[in-house]
């Protein structure tokens, strides 16, 4: 009975309360999603990377850096004893290594959308707001970032500022907000002459009110959606930083080091390199699929 | 004299989440060679009733009837090579907004000339003169200028007018217009409708006038149907409309402001839950 | 006449876009008395809204003054302004924020001028437009276009202003919700003694709720009548004649 009444009590049309109103929209986006299977499944991978970073100690049976017996425990295939996935040519269990690598490659993603998400955001409503002379400065600004591929224009800002994979992710935040300041920027253009926010106006709310309460969070979604989408990117050129020698340095075990470490091994011991490439894949996956999935369910446009 | 259109019991479903919901419930009326009015208020059904006769329900909703005959032709399981044959040539509809209706990136000639290529087989010069004759009949003064013009080049009162010249090229013998001229102003509205007037007396067509505007509906068509939650609460002649006995369309009447004076306040409608019953 | 309210003189407006300029407004001029109810009545494109748009600063003024009470009014418009003078808008699906409940909507004007009591005017306010407090939680999509056009009149009277600009509010409603929003703005003006200058196509419905009234065309306002003239179909000039006709319904050439 008390789950019938929940249920009620989330998807009424007459909410009591701020909170109720709030976790009715919720759950209402929630069912939708629910009903996209794929979706669900993208879900199901990025919450396993989660889980798998945050209990990396616990699930890895063995150490991450230090390896085993070099004269015994060196590129032993997969299911061998007790390593799942092998060992690699100093005698590192490699799936000790990519439980423990998931936790870089979660940093990078978290930090990557925190650092570019607001500067994308902040760019693009402000130009797109206030239009004239700030929307020109601002997207030519956003135009030279994006005349460079990311990969490359990332390498430069590594080789600027060292190697390492903290620099890496300031690499790769900076050269990954442009697309995100377009976005809002379009989706600006489109609602800043409308009613509502010219009833805001009328209102006597300063620029900086309209912007941050009534267009940022339209702007959001569709955001979102697309820093979602563009996570296997990020991944990969965090992988691509790696495994060319730029983004996290040995020993430690990020997935784009350890395939370029095991390239060398390819054809005698395939699983070196195959193995991080492998988790590399799914995760990419993953966020590819949640994005595709929030964008059926936020973004009214891309509806049927 | 037989009726051109007969509808009888058309109900019309949309599923929901909460179950199949019926927007349509049991319409029946028929249609001669006249002005057939149907009022009603949004949601009542009045738009989708007309979209049904044309076969034009939106999925996923569903449109049944015990009877739907056009003109001998029984439109319920009507095959696509029938509505094909029958949709342009011998039924049209106009719709509200001339924007949604006409193709952006072709010219209103060559639209009018691919309607009349699938409507009647004949030569490209003979069908542009046809087109360039509808143009003028619905009062384009420059026929030649619009009929080279794309949709976006036309004010909103010209491109209702080339989309009226666009339903009617074939010369249709039903056309359904769905609030044809709210999108207007109210001095090109009235030339809109004398042309509608003019073709229903010189060609004899049928026209269903789908309208909220329960004062102009009265003062064009010969005949009303109001609705009011998907059913057809009272049906009267155009003429008669102070003498409706149904409270819904005396409330309807009565809470116009007018411009002679009204009461104040407006009366306003009281909503009987028996009449959606 | 008493205490002028609202003065426009001489307004013109032009937008530039590309190469193009539009003289959308020419030289309106219009007065309007404290507590009095003015009509603006116009075809699509004669100007109408935008004298009201240009009141509120919302179009730029290119010649002519606005005065509030005597005193003429700066570009930008100053914050004190805002609460004096609010703006209920032609529709009202587009008009209220889509991810905004009622609530936010409403206590969004009271944090902006920093409103004590807060909770007590958001109530207030519902009452006051006929919506009960089990509205207050609901976003704008739960809700119907007359329940929606109630919100933006309680949006803009908590603010509690002195004038009320009104751009074609019933034009998007249905006949019987127009009456009741119609009957709704007449009990308000005349509790709480405000000013309204109101812009419509109908000119039954301007006959209903204003005293006076300009005819519009092509950016101009080519007569001006009181509610009686009109009534009476007293106009004077041909366009105006032609609108009254034409509003009668259809008439056979």
């Amino acid at each position: 009975m008390t789950t019938i009444s929940r249920r009620d009590w989330l998807l009424t049309d007459r909410p009591a309360s701020r909170r109720q109103a709030r976790l009715g929209q919720i759950y209402r986006t929630w069912l939708t999603f629910r009903g996209n299977w794929l979706a669900m499944v993208g879900l199901a991978i990025v919450l396993a990377l989660i889980i798998v970073a945050l209990f990396a100690n616990v699930i890895a049976p063995y150490d991450p850096v230090i390896g085993g017996d070099l004269r015994t425990a060196r590129f032993l295939p997969p299911l061998t004893g007790n390593h799942l996935m092998g060992t690699d040519d100093l005698a590192r269990d490699i799936f000790s290594r990519i439980v423990h690598g998931s936790r870089l490659t979660l940093m990078v993603v978290v930090l990557v959308a925190v650092i570019a998400t607001p500067i994308g955001l902040l760019v693009g409503t402000s130009a797109g707001y206030f239009g004239g002379w700030t929307d020109t400065i601002l997207m030519r600004i956003t135009d030279i970032f994006l005349a460079f591929p990311r990969l490359i224009l990332a390498l430069a800002f590594v080789a600027a500022l060292g190697p390492g994979i903290e620099n890496a992710i300031i690499a790769i935040a900076i050269t990954s907000w442009p697309p995100y300041a377009r976005l809002a920027r379009a989706e600006t253009l489109t609602i800043r002459d409308s009613d509502y926010i010219n009833a805001a106006r009328l209102q006597g709310a300063s620029s900086a009110r309209i912007l941050w309460y009534h267009v940022t969070p339209l702007c959001l979604s569709s955001v979102i959606i697309r820093v979602t989408l563009d996570m296997a990117g990020i991944i990969l050129t965090a992988a691509g930083l790696g495994f060319l020698g730029l983004g996290a340095q040995p020993p430690q075990p990020e997935w784009g080091a350890m395939i370029a470490s095991g390239r060398r091994f390819l054809i005698d011991q395939w699983w070196v390199a195959t193995m991080p490439g492998i988790a590399i894949f799914v995760v990419s996956l993953g966020f590819n699929l949640l994005g595709d999935g929030l964008r059926d369910v936020l973004d009214p446009k891309a509806r049927k | 004299m037989t009726p051109l259109l007969t509808v009888e019991d058309l109900r019309i479903t949309f599923p929901t989440r909460s179950g199949p919901s019926e927007v349509v419930r049991g319409v029946s009326f028929t249609l001669g060679r006249e002005r057939l009015g149907i009022v009603g208020e949004s949601g009542s059904g009045k738009s989708q009733t007309g979209r049904a006769i044309l076969g034009l329900t939106p999925p996923p909703g569903k449109a049944t009837a015990k009877v739907l005959d056009f003109d001998g032709t029984d439109l319920r399981d009507a095959s696509p090579a029938t509505w094909r044959k029958l949709r342009g040539a011998r039924m049209s509809m106009v719709m509200q907004d001339p924007k949604f209706s006409l193709n952006p990136v072709m010219t209103i000639g060559r639209q009018l000339v691919e309607a009349l290529k699938f409507g009647a087989g004949e030569t490209r010069r003979q069908a542009r003169d046809r087109a360039l004759a509808m143009l003028e009949a619905v009062q384009i003064r420059d026929p030649e200028r619009v009929f080279r013009a794309y949709p976006h080049e036309l004010s909103g009162g010209m491109g209702q007018r080339a989309m009226i010249a666009m339903m009617l090229v074939t010369e249709p013998d039903l056309l359904i217009a769905d609030e044809p001229t709210s999108a207007l102003d109210v001095t090109v509205q009235v030339e809109v409708l004398r042309i509608l007037d003019r073709l229903v007396t010189t060609r004899g067509m049928g026209l269903i006038f789908i309208s909220h505007d329960l004062r102009l509906v009265s003062s064009f068509c010969d005949r009303v149907l109001v609705m009011y939650a998907g059913r057809v609460v009272e049906e009267l002649k155009a003429s008669d409309l102070d003498q409706a006995q149904h409270p819904y369309t005396r409330g309807l009447m009565n809470c116009l402001p007018k411009i002679e004076g009204s009461q104040r306040p407006l009366p306003t409608l009281e909503r009987d839950a028996a009449w959606a019953k | 006449m008493g205490e002028v309210m609202l003065e426009v003189q001489a307004l013109d407006v032009t937008f530039r876009r590309g190469g193009d300029t539009v003289r959308a407004v020419r030289g309106v001029s219009l007065d309007v008395a404290r507590g009095e109810s003015f009509g603006i009545v116009g075809e699509s494109g004669s100007g109408k809204s935008t004298v009201l748009r240009a009141i509120c600063g919302l179009a730029p003024t290119t010649a002519g003054t606005i005065g509030l009470k005597g005193t003429s009014l700066a570009t930008p418009r100053p914050a004190d302004f805002y609460r004096r003078v609010q703006m209920v808008f032609q529709d009202p699906y587009a008009s209220l924020h889509p991810r905004h409940t009622v609530d936010k909507v409403l206590a969004e004007p009271l944090a902006i001028h920093g409103f004590d009591r807060r909770e007590a005017r958001i109530e207030q306010a519902l009452s006051e437009v006929g919506l009960g407090s089990d509205f207050r939680f609901r976003y704008p999509h739960q809700l119907s276009g007359g329940q929606r056009q109630r919100v933006a009149i309680a949006r803009a009277l908590i603010l509690e202003p002195e004038v009320l600009l009104l751009d074609e509010p019933t034009s998007a409603l249905d006949a019987s919700i127009q009456a009741e929003v119609l009957n709704l703005l007449d009990r308000i003006r005349a509790e709480r003694g405000l000013t309204y200058i109101m812009v419509s196509h109908d000119l039954a419905v301007v006959a209903h709720m204003c005293d006076r009234l300009i005819v519009m065309q092509h950016g101009e306002a080519v007569e001006e009548l009181t509610r009686a003239a009109l009534s009476a179909h007293r106009a004077t000039t041909d366009y105006t004649r032609k609108l009254l006709s034409a509003s009668e319904g259809y008439t056979p050439a």
